[in-house]
């Protein structure tokens, strides 16, 4: 077959340049990661078809000579055949492959976060003002024994007899998600362990193993095992505060990964343990879990590896099934369940899964809240909620919903200058996020970043305090699975039961 | 139509209240006139739709029966009730409860009282192993729940509820208080902000032989409550003090925690403060809110909670409602305003604004004796 020689697919975007303005500092040429930009002789010259509108280079253009506008050039409207659509059509028919995207579904299912509204108080009892009393936000995972059993000292007085099983302690109930080491930056990974540390919340390796530096972070990171098993060892699942299982991702359920062997070079080898170049695959699987009784051997062998001192976390993607499945994965020995809905990000994950598969996290957080206090199990795990947590009143709805903590991945990455473009699987991230290019990732400094993750996260919880004020509580624990304090809005009787909430007005 | 069940639309009551409380430590009975003149004093505090008495030492010849009270919509509620108490009680005496008819209190729900104790070869043996009270507890929520016009207000040995739908002091003279005598009592006047004319959601609230007032909003309420549903309570009332009254039950009872230390659980100390506490108190503080924090009664709250043992009262951990205490003698007096205890305690030896979250026990003296080796206060 002969190639044909041009492409239907238009640029989405059109980079223009003001020559009036443009001074030819070149700074766009630098800062653009996708190479969009080059010069010819006396201005600056843009490839359309390059841009990803990722935001970088009118950040950093001097002189605000840059404009990045969508592609006025219209693919006529149909609202049957829209435009994405009929562009695949064109990729796929052009290459034959999957289409791979990066970051979380861009469609636009129903976000139930934005129809659910909060309570307050109002007369009968009062609210409390967080800048005058003491409203406590701090947050306890793993597994709780239901009844505590004490002794008594000579004196009389109770000491604990019921060993605790361990704990990760978090001062606000935030975590970073799980993202690898290779599908980010190790700048990225250390800009979040400094906020970690600074916050006493941790973040999560992902499934690439823990680089030298991140070492002394120990005490701030839950390590992951998932179904490459990169740069597992013993070493590695004693060096955090817990082990996460990962079964599953929120944008790509079912789905295994792949890093290229063009990103693995000397550290990412070193820290994966597998040779320079080599593909890094991640079965959709993992090889020794084809059932829930082998999960729970897993479980166990990282419990005897860690001396049953680190909880067990096991990370799935929120599927139609999902209350069943944690009750299984908390009955087979879990400390944590990580649940992430379907909208939640990824490096790089097939089109087709990532806008299609899974379900919502709102309403398989409900659904798992509910099975497991059901089954009278809910204190045998705690619940970490994901999949697109945006804001501080996402986190307290999840949280009144029945979530003991969020975990926050995307909006981590926006702090750092991601515009959500979705190309991170390009590697050519120009804010030096999902890019292993070393003159990119050079140019994200992560006490600079650690910062403004450590300034949102104590944003987003001072934001909480309010609430919690307003709803009358001092502590989140008075508001965690409270859903009497929760309201739908413009949503059918189906979707209210399914989140165990009343239409507001009720 | 009496409603003696919550058939609001709400998903629970609120109410705003005045409450009392005195207790002789040395058992020391009493008339219900001091009670009833102390909470007449805060009037105000009700709104006519609800007040309540409970006693303890009331039932002296009966000291080892469950004494039953029950409210009737209607007799043939009372025919089926009856019908299951005989199946699984030996009743030794029933009778109805003496009322008076006042001008205050006129249309009322039918008042009657069983002394029993459950058969040893009751039907449900078949199934468990359940000790008497689990059994009277059950029973209370089957009948509450399941059986139509009839409502158990009271279920404990050796104590009784009075209550009813009005002014506190109107209540105590349709149950005529001053003939019954007790050597400890809680008193409740009720306003209820969405739950009007409920003979059952009148204060206190009893479970075996505790009974509860309280003067207060839980804003925990939905978390207690759900908490609550996995330990299989059903919560058929949808107030605060059952909330508070099956949390009780549940710590106290079933887990066997001390009541002192029970108490740090529905008021727990913040953090700042367990942070700063000696290791081994601070291990068993931590424990106790990792493992109950869904049972801490956050938002406001003052109650006073009688058990076969004594008395307590209390606030929430930041004190967001009123609560006094004093001290005379044997007697022990509490009540939302100190006006209330002037009035029948001039003055007293001591009288004191408990911290929040920080309870008032009093034990009677001879209890205290045969527990003094074990469950020793913990001083916060």
């Amino acid at each position: 077959m002969t190639k044909s020689s041009f492409s239907n697919i238009q640029s989405e975007y059109l980079a223009v340049i003001d020559h009036n303005k443009c001074v030819r500092c070149k700074r766009c040429i630098q800062n653009c990661g996708w190479g969009t930009y080059s010069f010819g002789g006396d201005k600056i010259l843009a490839d359309h078809s390059k841009c990803a509108a990722c935001g970088r280079c009118y950040t950093y253009c001097p002189e605000g000579a840059i404009s990045i506008i969508k592609n006025p050039t219209v693919i006529r409207e149909n609202a049957n055949w829209q435009e994405p659509l009929v562009k695949n059509i064109w990729r796929q028919s052009e290459t034959g492959g999957i289409v791979i995207s990066g970051m979380g579904t861009t469609f636009k299912y129903k976000k139930y976060f934005d129809h659910i509204l909060l309570d307050a108080c109002q007369v009968t009892n009062p609210s409390i003002d967080p800048l005058r009393e003491p409203m406590e936000l701090r947050t306890y995972l793993g597994k709780k024994p239901s009844k505590l059993d004490l002794d008594f000292d000579e004196k009389g007085e109770p000491v604990l007899k019921t060993k605790m099983p361990p704990q990760i302690e978090l001062q606000t109930p935030f975590v970073f998600g799980a993202m690898s080491y290779g599908s980010i930056s190790l700048n990225a990974q250390k800009a979040m362990a400094l906020a970690a540390r600074a916050l006493g919340i941790v973040m999560n390796t992902g499934e690439g193993g823990l680089h030298d530096d991140l070492v002394p972070f120990g005490k701030n990171i839950i390590v992951q095992v998932a179904s490459g098993r990169f740069g597992v060892h013993r070493d590695y699942l004693n060096s955090g505060v817990a082990v996460e299982i990962k079964i599953g991702q929120g944008a790509k359920p079912g789905i295994g990964g792949h890093l290229p062997g063009e990103k693995i070079g000397i550290d990412i080898s070193r820290t994966r343990m597998i040779p320079v170049g080599t593909d890094a695959i991640s079965p959709a699987p993992h090889h020794d879990i084809y059932s829930i009784e082998d999960l729970r051997q897993l479980i166990y062998a990282i419990k005897e590896a860690t001396e049953y001192e680190k909880p067990v976390s096991v990370k799935v993607a929120a599927v139609h099934n999902i209350a069943a499945i944690v009750s299984g994965i908390v009955r087979a020995g879990a400390d944590i369940v990580y649940i992430d809905g379907y909208s939640g990000g990824t490096g790089a994950a097939p089109t087709v899964i990532r806008d299609h598969v899974g379900i919502p996290i709102e309403l398989a957080l409900a659904q798992v809240d509910e099975r497991l206090r059901e089954e009278g199990i809910r204190n045998e795990a705690s619940i970490i909620a994901a999949g697109s947590i945006r804001s501080s009143a996402d986190a307290v709805k999840a949280i009144a919903l029945g979530a003991d903590a969020v975990a926050i991945g995307t909006a981590a990455l926006i702090v750092m200058g991601c515009h959500v473009c979705g190309k991170c699987n390009t590697g050519n991230c120009s804010w030096g996020i999902t890019t292993q290019r070393p003159e990119l990732v050079r140019r994200l400094d992560p006490e600079v970043y650690g910062e403004r993750l450590y300034n949102l996260i104590s944003a987003w919880s001072h934001e909480i305090q309010e609430v919690l004020g307003a709803m009358g509580v001092n502590s989140i624990e008075s508001l965690r699975g409270s859903r009497e304090r929760l309201r739908g809005i413009e949503l059918t009787d189906a979707e209210l039961k399914a989140l165990g909430i009343k239409h507001a007005g009720l | 139509m009496l409603k003696i069940k919550n058939k609001f639309n709400t998903e629970r009551d609120i109410s705003g209240c005045g409450l009392c409380g005195i207790i002789n430590a040395k058992k020391v009975k009493t008339n219900g006139s001091d009670i009833k003149k102390a909470i007449s004093v805060e009037h105000d505090r009700g709104n006519g739709l609800g007040g309540g008495f409970a006693v303890y030492g009331n039932y002296p010849d009966y000291a080892d029966l469950y004494a039953f009270h029950i409210m009737y919509d209607n007799l043939s509620a009372k025919t089926d009730v009856e019908e299951y108490l005989r199946n699984n009680f030996i009743v030794e005496k029933e009778e109805s409860i003496p009322t008076f008819k006042t001008s205050k209190i006129y249309d009322h729900p039918y008042l009657h009282r069983y002394f029993i104790k459950p058969k040893s070869d009751r039907q449900d043996k078949l199934f468990h192993e359940l000790e008497d009270d689990d059994f009277v507890v059950n029973s209370v929520m089957l009948i509450n729940q399941n059986y139509d016009g009839a409502y158990v207000f009271s279920s404990g040995k050796n104590m009784g509820a009075f209550k009813g739908v009005g002014y506190p002091e109107d209540v105590a003279d349709f149950y005529r208080l001053e003939e019954i005598e007790g050597y400890m009592w809680a008193a409740h006047n009720r306003f209820p902000t969405n739950t009007p004319g409920w003979w059952g959601g009148a204060h206190p609230f009893t479970l075996l032989d505790w009974s509860i007032v309280h003067n207060g909003e839980i804003s925990s309420y939905g978390i207690n409550k759900r908490y609550l549903e996995m330990y299989k309570y059903n919560l058929a009332l949808r107030t605060d003090t059952e909330v508070i009254t099956y949390i009780l039950d549940l710590l106290i009872r079933k887990h066997k925690i001390p009541i002192r230390l029970a108490l740090t659980v529905l008021a727990s100390p913040f953090y700042q403060k367990i942070d700063k506490m000696e290791n081994d108190k601070k291990k068993l503080f931590t424990a106790l809110r990792q493992v109950y924090g869904s049972a801490l009664l956050n938002g406001p709250f003052a109650i006073v909670f009688g058990y076969s043992g004594g008395m307590v009262a209390m606030n929430d951990r930041i004190k967001l409602r009123p609560l006094v205490a004093a001290s005379n003698g044997d007697f022990t007096y509490v009540a939302s305003e100190e006006a209330a205890i002037r009035a029948v305690c001039q003055s007293p030896d001591m009288i004191w604004s408990p911290k929040a979250g920080e309870p008032v026990m009093v034990e009677f003296d001879d209890i205290k004796e045969k527990t003094s080796l074990k469950g020793g206060l913990l001083s916060l």
